[in-house]
Order: structure tokens, then sequence, then C-alpha cells
């Protein structure tokens, strides 16, 4: 009796210690970009343990998130495709870049290591066009010699939802490729002249580990995880580089920023001999005028905090933290933000 | 003595069947709400590609056009394909269980049935993807396509890549089989002994008793069931999203990916806008209509049976 007693007063001392908890604590609501959750997920639960302040961030997908705070049911978006000035004007948002990132292609080619075979954007692209359907072919023969490539066939896998991955995978085949531009185009989702999809970037991991001759794309960090084997590509200097965190923050730093209005950029291609050439930005949206003053001015806490102290927590998950220019070109577009 | 009773709880009599028809017309209501929400939302999608949209494959969310074959086609081959596998293997164990198998064996198996019934799509899909599209890739479609010759019919015809029509069929066809092998069951076992051991009597072999009276007997039971596991069919999405491959196109090859209604919903909701959704509400709309006709033939189907057998179960 007096245990269950004792049992319950702990209960109730605890329930009322996290009322008390959450009663001051101010919850933040975010939606959009599956691409940069990981990072997302870690920094919500850090900053919610150094200032109690609760940070939910869904990763339902780019569109998803645009979508959700336009219809102003989160109080941040999150979206991997950057919207247009007037866009951004029309529906009263501002945005700024958060993090960069690398989108590398996989293959399960037998022999093959990884980041030994060699491949350029035309290649790429005509693989993905079902042009180039096997693996000895001549074309990828040219640029790997001394390469013993197998006479297998290639299957292509991309992925079946739409996704930001995909926009920044295809609007880099159609910055390489003239029949890609005018063939499939860029987007979340576009029509894909061959292959299979799979769900989100582990399904696309999965598929490629588990399909002879399969080549595909995923984030770096899916393709660090499941170990699969990546490829060196050719970028816009002729270069052959591997993905490696270096290459990504190379990408970053030629970006010319402050000539970008609505802070819009496309990484994709970017010149310097080390660059990867498949690089994106992921943006975070905001409304312009704000309806909770209290929740704004923590809100904008939250991300300076992001640019201070999660840069680490970032570089450790493989992706490029914004360099300090461009950190205050954003801080400096905060100040257009105004209270109702 | 009935009349003063229901006389005197008259007030209670009619609140009972008011709250009673008020529940029953949530139903058509709900069913009303779905089919004018679905129409409503399809209306751009509607306006901007009319019938065509129901002939066409072309998907390609750059451009905006869209058109339903690749995913109607898919939904079809996949449904028919789980059919001819499903329902004579169903058939099968069924009359095995009833007929031929020893009590405890039948006891057993029948709760292991029950058992595959209750596993979870998504659970069907992840064993698709782990251990199925392997095996489709370096044996049975390799074996059906090089082994058996048959690449050069356009059926097998492709490079084998483990997902597909065929893959995707295959996992429907284990996820109904439990569904309409439990109904089969007990179709069977409603068979009155004494129909049956008449036939034996007059020196009727277990085959002869299995197809000439068992069957006929349950014939109407077994349409239901059959019609039962073709309703999960069309509409099922976790398990088909795994292993059909998604590609919105229509190919003659069982090899080549495809996709169907609900994995192309599943798969484009969160980052759709615009036209591209109102499509996605076509899709819907037309699987809604789909199911409603099955449901409509199944009934049709059942009442000539009926008419035709006289009597049955």
């Amino acid at each position: 009796m007096l245990k269950v007693k004792s049992l319950l007063t702990a209960v109730a001392a605890t329930a009322a210690g996290l009322a008390a908890f959450t009663a001051d604590a101010l919850t933040i609501n975010g939606a959009g970009a599956s691409f940069p959750a990981p990072v997302y997920k870690v920094w919500t639960y850090n900053y919610q343990k150094a200032t109690s302040t609760v940070i939910n961030y869904q990763s339902v997908g780019s569109g998803a998130g645009i979508a959700q705070i336009k219809a102003g049911t989160v109080n941040f978006g999150a979206s991997d495709s950057p919207l247009k000035s007037e866009d951004l004007e029309k529906a009263g948002l501002i945005q700024f870049p958060m993090l960069m990132g690398g989108v590398v292609p996989v293959v399960n080619v037998s022999g093959i290591k990884n980041n030994q075979l060699k491949l350029s954007g035309e290649v790429l692209a005509d693989i993905f066009l079902g042009k180039i359907k096997n693996w000895n072919d001549p074309q990828i023969a040219a640029l790997n010699t001394g390469v013993a490539l197998p006479d297998q066939a290639i299957t292509v896998v991309h992925r079946s939802d739409g996704s930001g991955t995909s926009w920044i995978f295809t609007d880099y085949m159609s910055k390489a490729s003239k029949s890609w531009q005018e063939g499939p185009g860029r987007g979340t989702a576009v029509k894909w002249p061959v292959g299979v999809g799979g769900q989100k970037n582990p399904g696309v991991a999965l598929n490629v580990k588990k399909m002879k001759g399969a080549i595909g794309y995923v984030e770096y960090t899916y393709a660090v995880e499941a170990k699969l084997t990546m490829v060196q590509l050719q970028n816009k200097d002729g270069q052959f580089v591997a993905p490696t965190q270096e290459s990504f923050q190379s990408a970053g730093a030629n970006a010319d920023w402050k000539n970008a209005p609505g802070l819009y950029m496309e990484l994709n291609n970017q010149p310097g001999a080390n660059s990867w050439p498949i690089t994106g930005v992921t943006y975070i949206l905001i409304h312009k005028e704000q309806k909770d003053a209290e929740i704004a001015k923590e809100m904008l806490n939250y991300f300076a905090w992001c640019y201070k102290s999660g840069a680490a927590s970032a570089r450790k998950m493989d992706y490029v933290p914004m360099p300090d220019n461009v950190i205050s070109l954003v801080q400096n577009l905060w100040l257009q933000i105004k209270n109702k | 003595m009935k009349s003063s009773f229901k006389h005197k709880s008259s007030k209670a009599e009619a609140l009972f069947v008011k709250l009673t028809t008020g529940c029953a017309i949530i139903i058509i209501a709900l069913m009303a709400g779905f089919f004018l929400q679905l129409l409503w939302h399809s209306l751009p999608a509607l306006k901007a590609f009319g019938v065509q949209f129901l002939f066409s494959a072309a998907w390609d969310p750059v451009r905006d056009l869209y058109g339903a074959a690749g995913a109607v086609y898919g939904t079809l081959v996949t449904t028919l394909i789980a059919l001819c596998i499903a329902v004579p293997l169903s058939f099968i164990i069924a009359l095995f269980l009833v007929e031929l198998a020893p009590p405890w064996l039948a006891t057993v198996m029948g709760h292991a049935l029950d058992l595959l019934a209750a596993i979870p799509s998504i659970i069907y899909g992840m064993w698709g993807l782990f251990i199925l599209i392997p095996i489709m890739q370096n044996y049975v479609q390799p074996f059906i396509g090089s082994t058996l010759h048959l690449k050069c019919l356009p059926f097998f015809s492709g490079e084998p890549s483990g997902s597909g029509y065929l893959t995707g069929g295959l996992i429907l066809a284990l996820m109904i089989l439990p569904f309409i092998c439990a109904v089969m069951r007990d179709v069977f076992k409603m068979v009155p002994r004494v129909v049956k051991e008449a036939a034996y009597g007059i020196g009727c072999t277990t085959t002869e008793v299995s197809f000439k009276i068992t069957l006929r007997y349950g014939l109407q039971g077994m349409l239901g069931a059959v019609f039962l596991g073709l309703g999960r069919a069309v509409g099922e999405t976790m398990a088909l999203l795994y292993v059909i491959g998604n590609a919105p196109e229509v190919s003659k090859s069982l090899f080549a990916p495809g996709t169907t209604i609900a994995a192309t919903l599943a798969n484009n909701f969160a980052e759709a806008d615009g036209l591209f959704k109102s499509s996605l509400f076509e899709l819907g709309l037309i699987l809604l209509i789909i199911t409603f006709l099955i449901q409509v033939a199944a009934q049709l189907w059942l009442n000539r049976v009926r008419e035709k057998s006289g009597g049955g179960l």
C-alpha cells in the first residue's frame, strides 16, 4: 500500500513537472524537405535540450512543405527547390538557404569498387535516358580506360515519389545534357524514360543494392550509410571528382550569392576544379508578416543557433553548412520580417 | 401482449428507429461524400483532358500531361495474375483441408491460414522487396526468359529487373490467397454431409465427390470468395508499391515495371499540386468506380447463379 502511494506521488510529481515544463516551452512547427531531415532532427533535439523550445519538423517533402507554409498551417516550411522571387512576393514569403549537400549516383556493377567508375554528365544523362543500355558500352569504356567493364544490362532506379532530391538530380542532368533538358526536363517528378521507381532515399538505395547492374541516385548520407558504390563525375572544369564533403564545399564556395535575387541559387554544375557537380541547397521559407511576435522571435533565434551551433553536427553528417558571408546576407534579410 | 408492450414504449421505440436509421444513413452519406469530393477535385483534370485521360499513357509532371492508362492497365494486369494464381490454389487447399486432411492437420493449417490473413500488407511489401525481387531477378525471370526460351514472346521479353507486373501479381496472389481460401473452406464445410455420404454410398471416388458435389454445391459461395479477393487486390497499395517498379507505362512484357492506381496515389500525393493533384483525384475516382462496378457485377452474377442452380448456399 505504502509502495503504491509513493509510486502515485512520484507519478503525480513527474506529471506536474512535465506540465510546468511544457507550460513555458514554445512550440514551433515546420514541415517540408526530406533531404535535410536527418540534420533537422538532430538540431531540434539539441535545441530543445538547450532552450526547452520544442521544434516539430515533419519531413513530408518539399512540395508539401511549400503548400503548408502557404496555407499557414506551419510556422516554417522547408524546400529543396527554391521559389522564384515573384512567387515569394505573391505568397508574402521570404526564403533563405540552410544547408548544402550532395546528391550522388550509386551503382551496383560486378567488379566495380567505390569511386572507381568515371562518368560524365552526358553519359549519365544518356544512361538515364535509356540510350546507353549496357555497362560495357563504348561511351562508358572511353571514360574508364583500364577498368574491366562487365557485359551487364543497366537497370535505372529513380525515385517513385515526388522529391527535392529528384529536382536537384534532374536539374543537374538538364544543365549537363541537351537531350535531357529537351526530353524529361527538371522537376520534383519527371517522366522517366526508363527504369524502376524506389520509395524515397532508402527505397532507391535498397533497389540499387538488390538489383545487379543498377544505377540510381541518393542523397550522400544515404549512400554512405548503405555502403553503396559511388562514382566519380566530370565537373564543369573537366576534372573527375569523387563525392566528398570537400567537393560539396567547393561547389558552395564558388557560388555568387550576392547577386541572387531572393537568394535563389542553383549549385549544380558550379565552376571550380574540385567542385562536385550535383550539389543542392535546401531552403527555409517563412512569412514576411508574423502573427505571433514571440514565436517569430524564437524561430529566428533557432535559425541563428542552427547557423552557429548546428554547423558542427551538420558537418558530421556530411552536409555542408552555409559560409559566413551567406549567413550575414540571411540575417540582413531577416530585418524585413514584421509583426502583424 | 405484444401491442401493449409496443404502446408503452412507443417513444423509446421511435427514438430507437430514428437512431438506427440515422446511423445507417451515415454509410450512404459517406459514400456519396467520397464520390462528390473526388468528382469536385478532379474537375480541372476532367476539363483539361476529357475522356482522353482514360486512354492516354502520358505521365509528364514537368509538362503537366497526365493519363490514366498506365495505372489502370497495371491495376487490371496485376489483379488478373493474382486471381489466376490464387483462385485455383485456394480451391485445392480448401478441398484438402475439408475433404482429405486428418482433423488435427486441418486445425493447425486452418489457424495458419487465419494468421496469414492477418499479416499487414507492408510486411508483404518488405518481404517482396528484400526476398522476392532478388529471387525473381536471378532465378525465375532468367529461367522463363532464357532457359525456357520464352523471351521471343512479348509477355516475357526484356531484361529481368526483378520488379514488375509479374512480381506484383505474385505478391498480390499471396495476399489474397488466405482470404479466398478461408471463405472457400467455410463454404465447403457447409455442404450437407448427407449429400456427400450418399455420393460415396453409390461408389463415387473422392475426386468425383469433390468436383460433382462439393464444387457444384458451393459454387455461389466460391464466387463470393473470388470477388472478396478481387476487391482486395484492386485497391492494394503498400505491398505493390515496393515491387511493381512504379513506372506509369503500358508494357506488354510482364517483366517490365508498371504501376497501379493505388501505388500512383501513394507515391505522388505529397508533392503534387494544381493539375497534377487533380489528375490524382481523378485516378481515385476511377478506382472508386472500378470497385463499384465489381460490386455490381458480383451481385448480378450471384443472382444469376442462384436462379440457375436453385438453392445452394
